[in-house]
């Protein structure tokens, strides 16, 4: 018998914008769902505007048994759109596995190669964030559209953590990741043959 | 009893210092313990742990005011990693010989140069003949359930020695998990007051770590193997104490999938659970030999009965070392199994691997390939006497 593997989530941002922050409160969302989760950064001194990079497993009912990096993630969620030229962010993505992206671009503008099978979302965030926080930082608008993706976790979950994490400023998280959640769109592929 | 709550790991170490109630915090910061002396530095900031922290400026400072502290008869806790662990090294020793039971955290670090920030067993092994307790945990729980443990093990009248309760560097002590946080009530029942027999008391003047010529020292020594040894007795009883209140039993080796495994593989600290995955997918897929896993939870004092017991129907044993011996025959770990095992009548093959250093990843894959390429060597040998998994050379 086969087991099934947790959900595999690997985010892309930079250093300062918050992406060990969204995968923290994804995993939180996760647990208090009675679900099972775990999520880290990509571990080191963590400097501002540098590449990094944060991972999320998400198992509904068996503890999570790995102590290491995503390598080949079910979804990954690149949170800064110039990532795209000096990371491969796409990286050991599975064959069905989904890209979430912040960008201004529509579909047909984005020159990303993708898999035969593996889909994409996008969503232009930093617009989003800077409407509704007054800042481009996207890592809690980035989570709507994550959501949006593939339901790793309810709405009504995040709640809790966001507003925990945020206090005063959680409402307008939460609105800029609503917002994310019902702009983001999807191109799913279908199987070929 | 317990709250079932998504944390960090470091957090939760904190919370759990909190809930024994710790007198004195004297600590460091340094990568990657500094969460965990952050978190306590608030708590005590904010009147939530009524606890005098000392931001101290070095670890051998640290630990020093912690053996004051302890002497005193006050509850003390410290937590370092790495470089810090061997700064504080010269003061372990008299920590240990003076009894003065000292709760650590250490989140284990490789060691510079050059300079790494992230996990390996390094600082541990370097410290292994120091005298303390040392017990490795696994994941979050482990942490927060044995930090509780270690507390009332340190300060049980009949052992008095200082812990080290081991956490791996980043892969376990910035990791955001579900834990089961205790009920403070339990925690109460479960920890009582520490009552050090002979605290520093101007009332009444004691002397500690004084002169010994050559007429006592041995006899001083040898007092405390003898209590380092029997030590072992009460971390038994309270495991099985603390499993007792909160259902969680924790031994000093511990086996999964084992029983009619012929091949072993021996880990120590967080990456065990990537092993024990590994395990499981090797037996779903129907791999030609039954593989299992030991884990080693106790290394100070070293369970060598429990370990003689557990590899007795094996035909291999493959051990991971976290850190290397200079110029020695095999991993540390290795070694000492070794040692523990030359005269069974009959004991497995012993295939020594030195991986994981300086925080790379051992993945699922990568076990599987170090347990079916020890199996070949224990087969058909090998021209080195361990090998340095995945290294480029």
């Amino acid at each position: 018998m086969e087991i099934l593997e947790p959900i595999a989530i690997r985010i892309h941002g930079r250093g300062g914008q918050g992406a060990v922050t969204l995968a923290e409160i994804v995993a939180q969302a996760a647990i208090s769902e009675g679900k099972y989760a775990q999520a880290f950064p990509s571990f080191g001194p963590e400097r501002r505007g540098a590449p990094v990079q944060a991972y999320i497993r998400i198992d509904d009912d068996k503890p999570i048994r790995i102590r290491a990096g995503v390598v080949f993630p079910d979804i990954v969620v690149v949170l800064d759109p110039g990532l795209l030229n000096i990371v491969d962010v796409t990286s050991g993505l599975k064959e069905n596995g989904i890209l979430v992206l912040n960008t201004r671009q529509n579909f047909d503008g984005i020159d990303i190669k993708l898999g035969d099978k593996q889909n994409l979302a996008i969503i232009d965030a930093t617009s989003i964030a800077r409407e509704i926080l007054g800042a481009p930082i996207v890592n809690t608008t980035m989570i709507g559209a994550l959501i949006k993706a593939r339901d790793v976790v309810k709405v009504e979950s995040l709640l809790e953590p966001l507003n925990k994490r945020f206090g005063r400023l959680a409402e307008k998280n939460i609105n800029a990741m609503k917002k994310a959640y019902e702009n983001t769109l999807i191109k799913e592929r279908k199987a070929i043959g | 009893m317990s709250q079932r709550v998504g944390i960090e790991v470091s957090i939760a170490l904190a919370e759990a210092v909190k809930m024994a109630n710790a007198d004195v915090i004297a600590a460091y910061p340094i990568t990657p313990q500094t969460h965990i002396v952050e978190h306590l530095a608030e708590l005590v900031a904010d009147g939530e742990l009524d606890a005098e922290y000392i931001p101290v400026e070095s670890e051998h400072s640290a630990m020093s005011a912690c053996m004051g502290s302890s002497a005193a008869g006050a509850r003390t806790f410290t937590a370092t990693a790495g470089q810090g662990l061997e700064l504080m090294h010269e003061a372990l020793f008299v920590a240990s010989a003076m009894r003065l039971p000292v709760v650590m955290s250490v989140v284990n670090r490789a060691l510079s140069a050059p300079i790494s920030v992230w996990g390996d067993h390094s600082d541990v092994m370097a410290c292994r003949d120091t005298g303390w307790i040392q017990i490795f945990t696994e994941n979050g729980q482990e942490v927060v359930d044995n930090t509780l443990c270690a507390f009332r093990i340190a300060e049980d009248n009949s052992v008095l020695l200082p812990i080290m309760v081991h956490l791996d560097g980043f892969h376990l002590s910035h990791v955001i998990e579900p834990i089961l946080m205790p009920e403070q009530r339990y925690v109460d029942a479960f920890l009582p007051l520490n009552k050090y027999p002979l605290p520093l008391d101007p009332a009444k003047p004691v002397a500690m770590g004084d002169f010994a010529p050559p007429s006592i020292y041995t006899e001083m020594k040898w007092a405390q193997e003898k209590n380092l040894q029997k030590s072992k007795d009460t971390i038994l009883k309270v495991w099985e104490e603390f499993n007792g209140i909160f259902g969680r039993q924790y031994k000093p080796v511990e086996s999964y999938r084992c029983d009619d495994a012929k091949i072993l593989l021996l880990t120590m600290g967080s990456y065990s659970e990537t092993a024990m995955t590994t395990i499981d997918k090797m037996r779903n897929k129907g791999y030609k030999e039954n593989v299992g896993l030991l884990r080693l939870r106790l290394w100070r004092p070293f369970p060598h009965d429990e370990l003689r017991e557990a590899i007795k129907n094996a035909d291999v044993l493959i051990v991971l070392d976290r850190a290397l011996s200079f110029g020695g025959l095999n991993g540390p770990v290795c070694m000492e199994i070794k040692a523990a095992l030359y005269n069974e009548a009959i004991r497995p093959k012993v295939v020594s691997f030195v991986g994981g250093l300086g925080g790379r990843d051992i993945t699922v894959a990568d076990f599987e390939e170090i347990i079916t390429r020890g199996i070949d060597i224990a087969r058909n040998g090998s021209e080195q006497e361990f090998e340095m998994f995945g290294v480029r050379e």
